[in-house]
């Protein structure tokens, strides 16, 4: 069953209809999963916005489709994640073969007790379409503008002015901050001449979505020197409404309009699977690129997503890094809004998202290197992990077809507070709070709203300070108690409203979780350190 | 402080080079690349210890480098 794209409608915008165009708070540039995203958290946050895109559809094509755990918890929060789960595909086990042998198998949840899986297969058009609808549920909050494009921009000392190309003629419209959520290529970043520095790796991919009725697994499959394909590498992914995607490693050779034609990619997917009926729903050929800019704010205009940083797509980092931007940048600009935020809180947003990209291109970076072998002896070492793969466990871990995404933990973080180490490594400072069964439901249903405070165990909290909501959890259960206390009794763990974890003690009092509740608003110097 | 044993530390150095030539023997030029290779990613697993691996690196490289 193929998607039904329906056009959302453009209505003429205030000033070209002779209506006031009053300044905003936030303009967002691009209507995909990253800006319609920050459009839902800023207007749970009780900030407007109006969200900016050049077309009138939701995305053409799949391209994003597996969303991880992480993300899903952000959808979650947002008030989107469980539908998207009920249509998903959940899978969490990775298949790597040589040939047609399995050399290296993953579970990428082997532990129970979260309520998101470790992955779904959506196809983006989906996720934007359930954002766009989640955005019509505040309409006093969110303005979204289709086939609005914007043009220009021009920076002011605390505002920036756009201009808008519209159906109607042109306009020009102010906001105190402009995100640019417009893409790899995105136009805000040209406009202000930044630098997007990185590298392209020389090798082209086909990427196709066939509709197919197939009983193969909800797995990620992927072959090194398949047998029913000439290139390097294949991939198959499940994805709802019986579509399912293929990745075809072609070579740096292949000429991209050719291989792109039907009666080119038929053939060639015809040799993946057999004699099952199948129809070419969407394809696209690519190169690999890593970049990302320098630092995410520039001025007035914050960059969010792939505006901003750029990674291969074997390992889903790309949609998943961006919600990710957004769950970092919306509470942070949120607060510098309503003039809550200490002058460290929007750079934390740049300094913490700027470590994700690094880790996250490391990691495109590796698995490509290792899929395409620039060299001989890369080629030569590639082959022989490959070989050594089928006989000895350790060189199975070495088999490289993406490391897929997993969140960033903030290490180092200005905003992190103090930590006690005798509390378990997976819910420290700066790490995103790891899920668990609580009285009312899972952990994470309570938290992300503003700053939280959770008492776990038997230790006593202080009052805690305006805005900031406790939680107590007496009696943890088995999940809450392995993933947050280890061995203590107890523990108190202030946690951001992106759900990170900022500071935890296993004893403290009010003036300690004043000062950490300080440092997460970036009240504190960057460079003081805190005893 | 060197992690890297750089001292003897074969009992009978003379007879491990003997069995690794003869570990090669009758292979083509290429596939006694792919045997070198296999035996690094084999030895480089069992030392584990990164500080270790570091230091073998860098004195491979180094007598690659001109001088």
């Amino acid at each position: 069953m193929r998607y039904e794209y329906k056009e959302f409608p453009y209505e003429t915008p205030p000033a070209l209809r002779g209506a006031p165009e009053p300044r905003r708070p936030v303009a967002i540039v691009g209507a995909g999963p990253v800006g319609l995203a920050l459009a839902i958290d800023l207007a749970l946050r009780g900030v407007p916005s109006v969200v900016l895109d050049d077309n009138n559809v939701v995305s053409v094509g799949s391209r994003a489709i597996c969303w991880s755990k992480r993300t899903l918890e952000i959808f979650d929060r947002l008030g989107v994640g469980e539908r998207m789960v009920e249509k998903g595909v959940t899978w969490k086990v990775g298949r790597t073969y040589h040939g047609e042998r399995e050399v290296w198998s993953f579970d990428l949840l082997p532990e129970e007790g979260h309520k998101m899986p470790a992955f779904i297969n959506l196809q983006q058009y989906y996720v934007e379409e359930y954002l766009v609808d989640r955005c019509r549920d505040f309409p006093e909050l969110i303005e979204l503008r289709f086939k609005n494009r914007v043009v220009a921009l021009e920076q002011g000392a605390e505002s920036a002015a756009l201009t808008v190309e519209t159906p109607d003629g042109t306009y020009r419209l102010e906001a105190d901050w402009v995100v640019a959520c417009d893409g790899a290529r995105s136009p805000v970043r040209a406009m202000l001449g930044l630098e997007f520095e990185g590298v392209l790796f020389e090798e082209r991919f086909l990427i196709a979505d066939i509709e197919m009725k197939a009983d193969f697994p909800a797995e990620r499959r992927f072959w090194f020197e398949p047998t029913f394909h000439s290139g390097q590498s294949a991939l198959m992914h499940k994805q709802p409404d019986d579509i399912w995607r293929i990745d075809l490693q072609l070579g740096w050779d292949a000429d991209p309009e050719q291989e792109n034609r039907p009666e080119r990619i038929i053939p060639r997917i015809r040799k993946v699977v057999g004699d099952r009926p199948f129809e070419l729903d969407w394809s696209s050929i690519y190169t690999f690129q890593c970049r990302r800019l320098e630092r995410f704010v520039h001025g007035r205009a914050i960059f969010a997503g792939d505006s901003a940083h750029i990674v291969s797509p074997f390992g889903a980092r790309g949609g998943n890094g961006g919600v990710q931007d957004v769950d970092n940048l919306g509470w942070k600009l949120a607060a510098a809004i309503q003039g809550r935020a200490g002058p460290g809180l929007l750079p934390s947003y740049s300094d913490e998202r700027v470590q994700a990209a690094d880790e996250n291109i490391l990691n495109s970076s590796r698995s490509t290197n290792f899929m395409t072998p620039k060299t001989p002896v890369e080629r030569l070492f590639r082959d022989q992990v490959l070989r050594l793969a089928s006989e000895a466990p350790f060189a199975r871990r070495m088999v490289n077809s993406g490391r897929l995404s997993t969140p960033c933990v903030h290490d180092g973080s200005a905003l992190n507070g103090p930590d006690d180490p005798a509390l378990p490594a997976v819910s420290r400072p700066g790490a995103p709070a790891p899920d668990a069964p609580a009285p009312w439901g899972w952990l994470l249903d309570r938290l992300g709203r503003g700053f939280a405070l959770l008492a776990l165990g038997e230790a006593a909290p202080p009052p805690a300070p305006e805005g900031v909501e406790t939680l107590r959890i007496p009696q943890p259960s088995d999940e809450m108690r392995a993933r947050w206390l280890g061995e203590a009794p107890g523990a108190i763990c202030l946690i951001r409203p992106d759900q990170h974890v900022a500071a935890r003690w296993t004893a403290c009092d009010g003036a300690q979780l004043a000062r950490a509740l300080d440092r997460a608003m970036g009240r504190a110097p960057r460079q003081e350190d805190e005893a | 402080m060197s992690k890297l044993a750089a001292d003897p530390n074969i009992a009978d150095p003379d007879g491990f080079y003997a069995r690794l030539l003869e570990a090669h023997r009758g292979l083509s030029e290429d596939e006694s690349h792919a045997l070198n290779a296999r035996l690094v990613l084999i030895l480089a697993n069992h030392i584990g210890d990164e500080a270790v691996l570091d230091e073998a690196l860098a004195l491979a490289r180094r007598l690659a480098e001109p001088g």
